[in-house]
């Protein structure tokens, strides 16, 4: 039945425009969470974002203005699920419902990997990561921090390890939730508060096995810059699993377990003490040879300085060996010469006088004078002669002189 | 725990005496005082990483001051 022109309420566009934006106000008040599937995501040069959320039966159009979309911690991109908090309202201008956008989370494991990568990437860009950043552990540490949950099974076996083989080290804990709401932020605070606590040589941030879910805290931003703004090194521990957080990647070291990061100190504890061991034994060599050496220049330099009765007895026997040897030489010079005296003596015996008397032959001289006879002329008759014979002698006078030539009868 | 120097510049030390020891330089009266010298550093480290008296503490904060209380495990987690 059609209502007669004079009973008519006539509404302008803007005014039934206008109603609707406040029928959507009472009805969704000024913010309402939707969930959907992102598509035909466009981002203009404005910098605003314009797309729709849909499910399996509706579209919603949204938009999500720069002011906003610029603190997105993630990438949007079409057939991402998706949970966005704003407000509807009219588009006044299109005749067009839409949902303005302040802020959009990721839904689901799909979306919150590609959350994940999209923050690895960014933190990586900006040099988290870098290994040039990271910092060598101490050479022993002595006393450390460890963020984890204070009961648990993380906490356990670290001051487990810990107290059994290395006694010596101090540990102060600053317990955070590792898990769930608020855990991020209270992991970053322990490490801010550890490092401005100061004192400590390592930090060691850790949790114990679980989902990947249940290690999330880890992987958000809050906590990745806290650990690559700590001023003490750190090590990062968490769960058992395959994949590497976020802190594991800005961490100055990571290992997998709880029980692994208490092993490198221990090892470090026994290393040191090994080296020391080592040090010791080196150093009572080096003593040993020292002494040694010395021992020998001394026994050299004894040598080589002799005391005066030494030298004496030295030279006493070098003269003795002189003597000697003068001795042996003059006795051979004696046996020769004494061998050519013979000799000499028998030519002297064969050639003496005496010798040749023995053949027969005499010798005669005169009496007077001794004179030895050669010739008849120095004899005259009635001379005394006295003759030499080889045995004995005579003296004669002479009868008769017989001179040369004359024979003898 | 040694506060004073740190380990890395007691071996450091160490080290230093072990190779002066070893250059065969040094006169009877020098060489005795290096060894003794290097012996006690050697046993001064070696006793506290020996100790076995570390304390275990949970930091605590409050009114912007921070505390140290004896971890006594399994407590409450911070609020």
């Amino acid at each position: 039945m059609t209502t007669p022109p004079e009973n008519r309420h006539i509404y302008t566009v803007s005014q039934v425009t206008r109603e609707i934006g406040v029928i959507f106000e009472n009805t969704f008040g000024m913010g309402v969470w939707v969930e959907g599937e992102v598509t035909n995501f466009k981002a203009a040069s404005s910098g605003h974002f314009y797309f729709s959320l849909k499910d399996s039966a509706a579209v919603l159009v949204c938009a999500m203005f720069s002011r906003a979309n610029r603190e997105l911690k993630f990438k949007l991109q079409d057939g991402i699920k998706v949970v966005c908090r704003g407000k509807i309202g009219v588009y006044g201008a299109r005749g067009q419902y839409q949902l303005i956008v302040e802020q959009v989370e990721p839904k689901g494991i799909g979306a919150r990997a590609l959350a994940f990568e999209q923050l690895k990437e960014k933190l990586s860009k900006e040099g988290l990561f870098d290994p040039a950043h990271k910092r060598p552990l101490p050479f022993m540490p002595c006393r450390i921090g460890i963020v984890t949950s204070g009961a648990g099974a993380a906490i356990r076996d670290i001051l487990g390890i810990l107290k059994k083989g290395a006694p010596c080290v101090g540990v102060v804990i600053s317990q955070a939730r590792v898990q769930g709401e608020g855990a991020a932020e209270e992991i970053a605070r322990g490490i801010e508060e550890l490092n401005q606590f100061g004192a400590l040589d390592l930090i060691i941030i850790s949790r114990g096995g679980g989902s990947a879910e249940d290690l999330w805290a880890f992987n958000e931003e809050r906590v990745a810059r806290a650990v690559y703004a700590s001023r003490i090194p750190i090590v990062s521990a968490v769960g058992h699993q395959i994949n590497t957080s976020l802190a594991d990647l800005v961490a100055d070291l990571f290992v997998e377990t709880p029980t692994a990061a208490a092993k490198i100190i221990v090892d470090k504890k026994n290393a040191l003490l090994s080296d020391i061991e080592g040090l010791k034994h080196e150093l009572g060599f080096a003593v040993a040879q020292t002494l040694s050496g010395l021992k020998n220049d001394l026994i050299a330099l004894r040598q080589a300085i002799k005391s005066p009765l030494d030298r004496l007895h030295e030279k006493a026997q070098l003269v003795d060996d002189l003597a000697g040897g003068l001795t042996q030489h003059t006795r051979q010079l004696f046996n020769l010469t004494g061998e050519r005296v013979a000799a000499l003596i028998h030519r002297l015996e064969a050639l003496s006088p005496l010798a040749v008397l023995s053949r027969g032959y005499s010798l005669s001289m005169l009496v007077s004078d001794g004179r030895v006879v050669k010739s008849s002329v120095e004899i005259k008759r009635g001379d005394k002669v006295k003759t030499i014979l080889a045995r004995g002698a005579f003296v004669g006078s002479v009868e008769e002189v017989i001179d040369e030539g004359k024979t003898v009868v | 725990m040694k506060e004073k120097q740190s380990f890395e510049d007691e071996i450091k030390k160490l080290q230093k005496i072990v190779e002066e020891l070893s250059s065969g330089k040094l006169t009877l009266g020098e060489a005795l005082k290096k060894y003794e010298e290097g012996i006690k550093l050697a046993q001064s480290c070696s006793q506290a990483l020996q100790e076995a008296q570390a304390k275990v503490e949970s930091l605590m904060k409050k009114d912007g001051k921070f505390s140290l209380k004896e971890f006594a495990g399994e407590e409450e987690e911070k609020a």
